[in-house]
């Protein structure tokens, strides 16, 4: 169940503005029905004062998406063209008294149909943030769009700019992709997670704390059901190891090899890799 | 306003003869059964009691009943056990339109150097037997399918596939959670190694589950402390909620005929009549072979957590495959699995009955949902396609 606010309820079961407008100045589609959540505005511009009078929406996807569409015709009419495109997406959320995080693309979805509506009045292209390479492709969320909204909203991590776009919210195969484009972004910020990756250690140090991880967090566990593991050697990054007692005859021994390694990255470093003499 | 709970498959409200059977366990005889005086163990008669009731329901034998939390500590206490006493081989097979008490289990187990199969289905939602047929191998540890699918109700051949996996020596279990006490079970005819039960979903509490495990299956406890349970499913016994399931399980072999009958009834007067009233409406799954109580209708052109919600406006409960409902971005896996189209995915609504609904709930819903579909899709930049 989502936590709505009134606002967003009052705007979902009674949307303002529903419906289109006949031989509109301006219209802006953006979404798709695969993706979940579509909607068309249509606008009534007032070409001596550049004034929008009418805004209608149509929208196909959940009570956030109608409740955000409906708040969006609200805020728009009156405004002239170039306020309108100060507009962001928070100002939509604000309207509603906020959004539950995971439903900000709804808000977001509002703004980008406003955009596109505009370009269509001014004939101009369509913004790059709905033309540009695709990062996302199971929600068709480009590389433009990701900046964007990164940027004006303040985004640092890969939920975050899901719950604003939904990129990376299905396969999962652009995560990677979003990570590089946030690190761009923000690599000013970044380091902190970085330096502790990169954190050096001599050959002497890893073997040692390799070893030491083993003897005090490993083995006990092990032998606690009757097993044991030796260290055979150290090579570069390849540890290898041998399971003894139990472990040697246990079926589960490729688990016990992966939690050792899971294990052993967690402790001393990344890239180690396990394996069996 | 009443609500007009349609949402059994999510779970059910507790049988008052449940909640009556329970109640002095909850506060007069709060007894340990394993304890030696008999304030205590005078309790462990009662779980017995109980665990005959639960056997008898699916034809199976007292000790054959191991209880646990719920149906989904059942299913991964089956899983797990196979891959335990099934001597190194490193194989599950299962379906993809599992209930992810199976399904993530399986992924999880396949990150562990074990091998997942997960067997696709056909446009209604019924298994492809050649394609089970052949991801059976030497190396097979387990399959595990449902007996009927939660989303859409349908029916999967456990008898059939059963008997394929007897011939090979290949452990069966079955998710049951959501046929048992709705059809007939009889594991006594039913080649079935593993079956899992779920209280709540059966009008018994929350928090409560079962696993049976044939007579002759090895078995390796999931949750490992203490003797109870004959040393299969350690920690102390959840007293009362153990006596609502034996209750719950009595009153559903009861009158499973006629219950059936009844709940069958009511869905296919609720499916006839929105299909025929709400036009581009079409059910997802066979209808020939379902669980009486279940229906799951698409509404094309508009997105099914705003139906949802519209509905809940009117104090109707139901559920939705669609991507918003499940707080994920995906939509239903059961539904894709199906090859369902997204935008019909997206529109997709459940409605699941039980004994407590009454034909004047289905005539009030009925009588709301054309309206209501029909607003929504003038608010839908699809709807006006037809």
């Amino acid at each position: 169940m989502w936590d709505y606010t009134n606002k967003v309820k009052e705007h979902f079961l009674n949307p303002k503005n529903a419906g289109e407008i006949e031989n509109p100045d301006a219209v802006g589609d953006v979404g798709s029905i695969v993706c979940g959540d579509a909607l068309r505005i249509t606008l009534r511009i007032d070409k001596e004062t550049n004034t929008i009078t009418d805004a209608k929406f149509q929208t196909f996807g959940c009570a956030s998406a109608i409740a955000s569409s409906s708040a969006l015709t609200e805020i728009v009419k009156g405004k002239t063209v170039e306020e309108a495109l100060k507009i962001n997406n928070q100002d939509i959320a604000d309207y509603l008294g906020g959004l539950p995080k995971e439903k900000m693309h709804c808000s977001v979805l509002g703004r980008e149909a406003l955009e596109a509506a505009i370009a269509n009045y001014r004939g101009e292209a369509l913004p790059p943030e709905l033309t540009g390479r695709l990062v996302c492709q199971c929600f068709a969320v480009t590389e433009e769009m990701i900046r964007k909204v990164a940027i004006e909203n303040h985004l640092t991590t890969v939920e975050e700019i899901t719950d604003y776009t939904k990129a990376g919210g299905g396969c999962g195969s652009c995560i990677p992709e979003i990570e590089k484009i946030l690190n761009d972004i923000w690599s000013v910020t970044v380091p902190k997670d970085e330096a502790k990756k990169t954190k050096k250690l001599t050959n002497l140090q890893k073997i040692a704390l390799i070893q030491d991880v083993l003897e005090k967090e490993i083995r006990p566990n092990l032998q606690s059901d009757g097993g044991d593991i030796e260290l055979i050697d150290i090579d570069g990054n390849r540890v290898v190891v041998a399971l003894r007692a139990m472990c040697a005859s246990c079926p589960m021994g490729g688990v016990t090899i992966k939690s050792i390694e899971d294990k052993l990255r967690e402790l001393v470093c990344e890239d180690l890799k396990v394996v069996e003499g | 306003m009443k609500q007009i709970y349609f949402d059994n498959n999510a779970t059910t409200p507790v049988a008052p003869e449940v909640f009556d059977a329970m109640l002095p366990y909850l506060t007069e005889y709060y007894g340990n059964p394993s304890s030696m005086h008999t304030f205590g163990g005078q309790l462990h008669k009662k779980v017995e009691e109980a665990r005959f009731k639960v056997a008898e329901l699916i034809g199976a034998e007292p000790e054959e009943i191991i209880f646990t939390s719920c149906g989904t500590e059942s299913d991964n206490t089956a899983l797990m056990n196979a891959v335990e006493v099934s001597g190194g081989k490193r194989h599950i097979v299962t379906t993809r339109v599992e209930h992810p008490a199976v399904m993530n289990f399986a992924k999880h187990l396949a990150r562990k150097s074990y091998r997942s199969t997960f067997l696709p289905v056909d446009s209604l939602g019924s298994l492809d037997m050649q394609a089970f047929a052949k991801a059976l191998d030497d190396d097979t540890a387990i399959v595990s399918i449902m007996y009927a699918n939660n989303e859409t109700g349908v029916i999967f051949p456990i008898a059939a596939m059963g008997a394929i996996l007897r011939e090979r020596g290949i452990i069966f279990h079955s998710d049951a959670v959501q046929a048992a006490g709705k059809i007939p079970i009889n594991v006594k005819e039913l080649p079935v190694d593993m079956l899992s039960l779920s209280g709540h979903k059966i009008h018994a509490s929350k928090g409560i589950g079962a696993l049976y495990v044939r007579k002759g299956t090895r078995f390796y406890p999931y949750v490992i402390g203490g003797h109870q349970e004959r040393g299969r499913r350690a920690g102390t016994e959840n007293v009362a909620s153990i006596i609502g399931l034996g209750k719950a399980c009595e009153l559903a072999k009861g009158d499973i005929k006629n219950e059936s009958k009844y709940l069958s009834g009511l869905r296919d007067k609720l499916e006839k009549a929105l299909l025929k009233n709400c036009p581009d409406a079409r059910i997802n799954g066979d209808i020939q072979n379902r669980l009486p109580n279940t229906t799951n209708i698409s509404f094309e052109y508009i997105e099914g957590e705003a139906i949802l919600l519209r509905l809940d406006e009117q104090g109707v409960c139901a559920s939705s495959g669609s991507a918003c409902s499940s707080g994920s971005l995906e939509p239903s896996h059961v539904l894709r699995a199906m090859g369902v189209p997204f935008n019909l995915i997206h529109g997709s609504i459940r409605f699941s009955l039980s004994r407590y609904n009454t034909e004047a709930e289905v005539d009030k819903v009925i009588d709301i949902m054309p309206a209501l579909i029909k607003d929504l899709r003038a608010l839908s930049p699809f709807g006006k396609q037809k």
